[in-house]
């Protein structure tokens, strides 16, 4: 069985990799500034970040999907069509991977910016107050006192995070993603191996979450402020 | 450990700045006028007048809650003052425009919590800001440092971190910590209140040799030994105002105001 079927579940499985990767990526940095826009003092940024976080917490992920995949070409293709005045037009779409990055990003982003924030407003403020009584500027402090600091605390809530978000890329495959579980599925709709294959499917989940967990145990060692 | 950090020789550099400045002694190098600071609706400092001469050692006492601490946070601006004006150095700080964090690198602040950087090593701690400020190069920051340590006794520490030094150790630090941007005034925060008392001895002596060079400082403290001994006038604070001040002679051994007095009565 498994001449066959490794090849086609492994190259779904490379894409779930690559996906998840490139969206946890993109999703820690929309994560960042969506944080800081709602730490920030200005009314207008807190107010978007607010929006965009009840808006992603606040609806499944697999609508979400959908919404971007489908809904959104359709109406960009109205306007298009609308704008060319009965001319031709070229016609927009999203590849499944482009809407499966722009949905995990913004979903992991969402989630990211709220364990980072608890994780700056975990450090104590008397070490942004020395750093300013010092001249450091807000800026510099949050960049080598604050940011630091708050990494080290929301290691373990980043990586629940991340295994969440690496998961949750098996949703995709509703929208056509040759993901893991797309690839599964073709397989065993010709084989009827349900068994072999879902618990091979499950395996290859298992392999890369636990690599992700040795990793940040690794990282955590490496961040003890101690002497070696 | 600590006698070998006292001896000619203390922060050497400051004293070739203080030759170079323009500022006289006896000039003032802070005046504080009507400040007035609230939290909501709490008023915590009521119409504070205070002025402090180049090189004087005020040292600010006075029950918990009196506003000592608010008092000297606003003279960085960590607080920001609701009314009046502070002018350090000349600049007037509680101006917006002003450019806080250029007049910060003259004044030095510790803490109670003495708030050393948990990330980083010692020398870190001490070279972070003076190359992130642009005052020196890593060479300079890193000689300055060692040189720093030597003084307060933890050349040895240079490489360890925050959590694995002592209370007064880490105060030390701080101190050293400060006195790398070359301040012109130190301001201490209660500097041993979260101290073992056995450490709290080898902190004031280094502010001791601290004053004895003629840094200018403001100390808010409840050490009244300290306070007699080192300060060149005790100001006594009540309910967010100054009830008395005048030379530690004067106001511990002849307070003239009933507030000063029970206060003293219960603390010495």
């Amino acid at each position: 069985m498994f001449e066959r079927a490794t090849p086609l579940i492994l190259s779904g499985f490379w894409l779930t990799i690559r996906i998840s990767i490139v969206a946890l990526c993109l999703g820690m940095i929309l994560g960042l500034i969506t944080c800081l826009f709602r730490l920030s003092k200005l009314r207008v940024m807190k107010f978007l970040a607010g929006v965009y976080i009840w808006i992603i917490r606040g609806t499944p992920m697999l609508v979400q999907a959908l919404i971007i995949h489908f809904g959104i070409p359709q109406i960009v293709n109205l306007i298009l069509k609308a704008m060319a005045d009965g001319g031709g037009y070229q016609k927009f779409t999203f590849t499944a991977f482009a809407s499966g990055v722009i949905t995990l990003t913004l979903n992991a982003g969402a989630y990211l910016s709220e364990i980072f924030r608890s994780g700056i407003q975990a450090v104590p403020v008397g070490q942004s107050e020395a750093a300013r009584s010092l001249g450091m500027t807000a800026f510099g402090t949050m960049g080598k006192i604050v940011l630091p600091q708050a990494f080290k605390i929301v290691i373990p809530s980043l990586v629940n995070q991340f295994i969440i978000t690496i998961k949750d890329t098996s949703i995709l495959s509703i929208i056509g993603l040759a993901e893991l579980v797309n690839k599964a599925k073709v397989y065993v709709g010709s084989t009827y191996q349900y068994m072999e294959t879902y618990l091979f499917v499950a395996a290859c989940y298992l392999v890369f979450t636990s690599l992700l967990m040795l990793l940040s145990r690794f990282i955590e060692k490496k961040l003890k402020y101690a002497k070696k | 450990m600590w006698q070998a950090c006292s001896g000619r020789g203390w922060f050497d550099m400051r004293k070739e700045r203080a030759a170079a400045a323009t500022v006289e002694p006896g000039e003032k190098k802070i005046v504080i006028s009507h400040l007035k600071k609230c939290f909501g609706d709490h008023e915590v400092l009521t119409d504070i007048n205070l002025e402090v001469d180049n090189g004087e050692v005020v040292c600010i006492i006075g029950p918990s809650g009196s506003g000592k601490s608010t008092l000297l946070r606003c003279i960085n601006r960590l607080e920001d003052p609701t009314g009046g004006t502070i002018i350090v150095d000349g600049n007037d700080i509680t101006d917006k425009k002003a450019n806080i964090n250029k007049i910060r690198e003259n004044i030095g602040m510790v803490f109670q919590q003495f708030n050393l950087f948990h990330n980083y090593t010692v020398l870190k701690n001490i070279t972070l800001a003076p190359i992130d400020r642009k005052k020196a190069t890593h060479q300079q920051a890193h000689a300055r440092a060692l040189e720093l340590l030597e003084r307060v006794g933890l050349a040895e520490k240079a490489a360890s971190y925050p959590g694995e030094l002592s209370g007064g150790q880490q105060q030390r630090v701080a101190i050293a910590r400060a006195l790398a941007m070359n301040p012109d005034i130190m301001l201490f925060d209660e500097p041993t209140s979260a101290l073992d008392p056995e450490m709290v001895g080898e902190v004031l002596a280094v502010m001791k040799e601290l004053a004895a060079e003629g840094m200018t400082m403001v100390v808010v403290t409840h050490e009244m030994g300290f306070a007699r001994e080192v300060s060149d006038r005790v100001i006594f604070m009540a309910d967010g105002v100054i009830v008395e001040e005048g030379p530690p002679a004067q106001v511990f051994d002849a307070p003239q105001e009933a507030r000063t007095k029970d206060f003293l009565n219960c603390v010495l």
